[in-house]
């Protein structure tokens, strides 16, 4: 076999998530089986024993959650994987991922809610949980794809940037997304790049402190067994990570925890474009539906029309800069996604005329076709049906 | 070793109040620590939330203060990821029963090599002294006004019926007694649940006309009994003390190596 047939694999999407955690260097997940997320589990729980690592399915998502952060304490790339309402679950111990700037990966493949909803119907409608499902104030990541190659490598750039910047990074995937086979070309080792947690160089028998960031925003860490010994704890807390109520030293966490994420809204955003340059009618779409958007934007401009797609695939911190530039010229914007509009919302304040942002949406468990975006662009155009 | 070294001594005084029995628990632990030598190092406290969860900020190990109840599902991430290190896992009575009773027995029922303790002071101290599943039925607390009417748990019980391996209750009163259990809890391969019965003068005694942490303590000393004792025998209301489970079963970590060995020969 030649080395590229044997690096190509026709997989669903929850399996290409799992291989790319494994090239990100995954070594602990936790679990709670619920639809339709279960695969990622059922795959990692015959590939982590392989490499040495740890799977284990515990009594609840909230265990689960709570579980990574203890991995990843102990030294491990851990990682979780839910769906709706088991990730409205594990909010709490995301919460304090964020505040004790634990790194971790949690994938939510999105179906449709609210509640448990429809369990194996598609839906997008997480992206605002993703943000603010937590309480208090911090930051987050959250990350999609609307390939399989791109599962793959989207879930390797989670990891690299749970792993850089301290904080749970979120991938939002959607059921369809998860589900779907398409093939993946598997890199080889060293063809992504992989992130290895920055350790502390400060030498046994001085001080370390945990929570000291350094002048690059990045907080050196040393592993639970390891030389030094600290606190890590849920409360507002010091460089030695005990616990204050001092007003200048929770103000300043709160805005360390969000600014090392806003600050860098650029550096993270990631995006795919076609045909943006001319185009006048602009879709952002992501996720599955920027599959169906894709196929429309193919076919009309085969018909000669100015129409194009950004795909987004970094969904927060919002990518404000890129979406105002890249609808600049843009005529009319259409969002499509599976829900009342929770990207629209960002659209519309990142553009200039938020008047010409419409919505094209479906909230019935199934996918927006191609079709549907072209009838409600019509619509709008004024057209008729 | 000088118990500095098993302190952190910038982090004092704590805040627990006076005659409050989480004190002689940290002191009880602290010998324990030092008599088996152990390397703090090795030594991992994870702790919930509460009075009692304040404890894991005071000793020099790597320590973990988690979300309310959650302090045994954060430990078995730890210990699943570094089998080596010595996980001790100090929980309240509503932090170990209430919120994080799932969490308890499936500890429990997975047998993994945590030393749980539960702090049963039979009150909410932190929130300001709420009735908790173990304060039991008539006891006066904030939330129970005219007396609880909710049973409570009997923790050995409980911990003996969801398969811990090792289970144990002592009070603050017996210190000795209390050291003795701890050490065998923590050398002890697999989920050891012990229960230690605290004084808060604060909330629980005053509250309930018991009167202060002297009172409370000689409660323990004459409402309790050791296991298999003629006190025991000729006065059943008593509550038992001692060892009531120390059986070797598989611990799950070690089960998991296996896992791991066949996974690697298939
Ligand atoms: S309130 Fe009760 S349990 Fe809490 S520190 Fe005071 S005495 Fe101890």
């Amino acid at each position: 076999m030649s080395q590229e047939t044997r690096n190509v694999r026709f997989v669903q999407g929850n399996e290409a998530c799992v291989r790319g955690a494994l090239y990100a260097g995954v070594k602990f997940f936790a679990g709670y089986p619920i639809t339709p997320s279960t695969e990622i589990a059922e795959h990692l729980a015959i590939q982590l024993p392989k490499i040495g690592g740890a799977f284990i399915q515990m009594e609840d998502e909230i265990a689960s959650m709570c579980a990574v952060c203890g991995a990843s304490l102990a030294g491990r790339k851990a990682m979780t994987a839910t769906s709706g309402p088991g990730f409205s679950l594990k909010q709490e111990a995301i919460g304090y991922a964020a505040m004790a700037e634990i790194p971790c990966v949690i994938v939510d493949v999105q179906r449709a809610g609210p509640s448990t909803g429809l369990a194996t119907k598609v839906g997008q409608a997480d992206v605002n949980q993703a943000r603010w499902g937590t309480h208090g104030e911090h930051s987050i990541v959250a990350l999609t794809a609307s390939t399989i190659q791109d599962m793959f490598s989207i879930t390797v750039q989670a990891f690299n940037i749970a792993e850089t910047y301290r904080t749970p990074v979120i991938l939002l995937f959607d059921e369809v997304m998860g589900h779907m086979r398409e093939s993946l070309t598997i890199p080889e080792a060293g063809e992504l790049s992989v992130v290895e947690r920055l350790k502390t160089d400060v030498k046994p028998g001085v001080n370390y402190h945990p929570y000291l960031a350094r002048e690059d925003g990045r907080l050196p860490m040393s592993d639970y067994g390891e030389e030094h010994r600290f606190h890590v704890t849920g409360l507002f807390h010091d460089i030695w990570g005990f616990p204050t109520e001092q007003p200048q030293q929770v103000d300043k966490l709160v805005h360390h925890l969000v600014d090392k994420i806003e600050t860098r809204v650029n550096e993270l955003a990631m995006w795919k474009e076609f045909y943006l340059d001319d185009a006048e009618e602009v879709l952002v779409s992501y996720g599955s539906c920027a599959r169906s958007a894709r196929h429309l934007v193919e076919s009309r401009r085969q018909k000669g029309h100015k129409i194009g797609l950004l795909e987004l695939q970094t969904i927060w911190p919002f990518p404000k800069d890129l979406v105002r530039e890249k609808t600049a010229n843009a005529k009319n914007v259409y969002v499509v996604e599976l829900n009342m509009g929770q990207v629209l919302s960002q659209v519309k304040q990142a553009v200039k005329d938020p008047d010409r942002v419409y919505l094209v949406n479906r909230l019935d468990g199934t996918l927006v076709t191609p079709t549907d975006i072209g009838k409600i662009m019509r619509v709008i155009e004024g057209k008729g049906i | 070793m000088a118990y500095t070294d098993l302190i952190r001594e910038r982090f004092f005084p704590h805040i627990w109040c006076p005659g409050c029995g989480h004190g002689v628990v940290l002191n009880s632990l602290l010998h324990v620590v030092d008599e088996l030598g152990l390397d703090p190092r090795s030594m991992c406290m994870i702790s919930g939330i509460g009075c009692s969860a304040r404890i894991s900020g005071y000793v020099n190990f790597h320590t973990m203060h988690t979300m309310h109840g959650r302090a045994l599902p954060c430990a078995t991430g730890i210990k699943m990821s570094k089998p080596e290190l010595n996980v001790i896992v100090p929980m309240g009575d509503g932090d170990a029963m209430a919120i994080g009773g799932n969490h308890f027995i499936h500890a429990c029922r997975r047998n993994i090599d945590l030393t749980a303790i539960v702090l049963n002071n039979r009150i909410y101290g932190m929130t300001g002294g709420q009735y908790s599943p173990l304060s039991g039925r008539g006891i006066l607390a904030t939330t129970a006004p005219y007396g609880s009417i909710d049973n409570d748990f009997d923790t050995v019980s409980l911990a003996k019926g969801a398969g811990a391996s090792f289970v144990a209750r002592t009070t603050a009163f017996h210190v000795k007694e209390m050291a003795k259990i701890l050490k065998k809890a923590i050398n002890h391969k697999g989920f050891s649940a012990v229960e230690v019965m605290v004084q808060c003068p604060t909330y629980f005694g005053r509250k309930n006309k018991m009167g202060g942490a002297i009172d409370l303590l000689k409660s323990y000393r004459d409402n309790t009994a050791p296991l298999g004792s003629k006190k025991l025998e000729e006065n059943p209301e008593l509550i038992p003390r001692g060892i009531f489970v120390d059986e070797e079963r598989p611990e799950y970590c070690e089960e998991y190596a296996n896992v791991i060995a066949q996974a690697n020969e298939e």
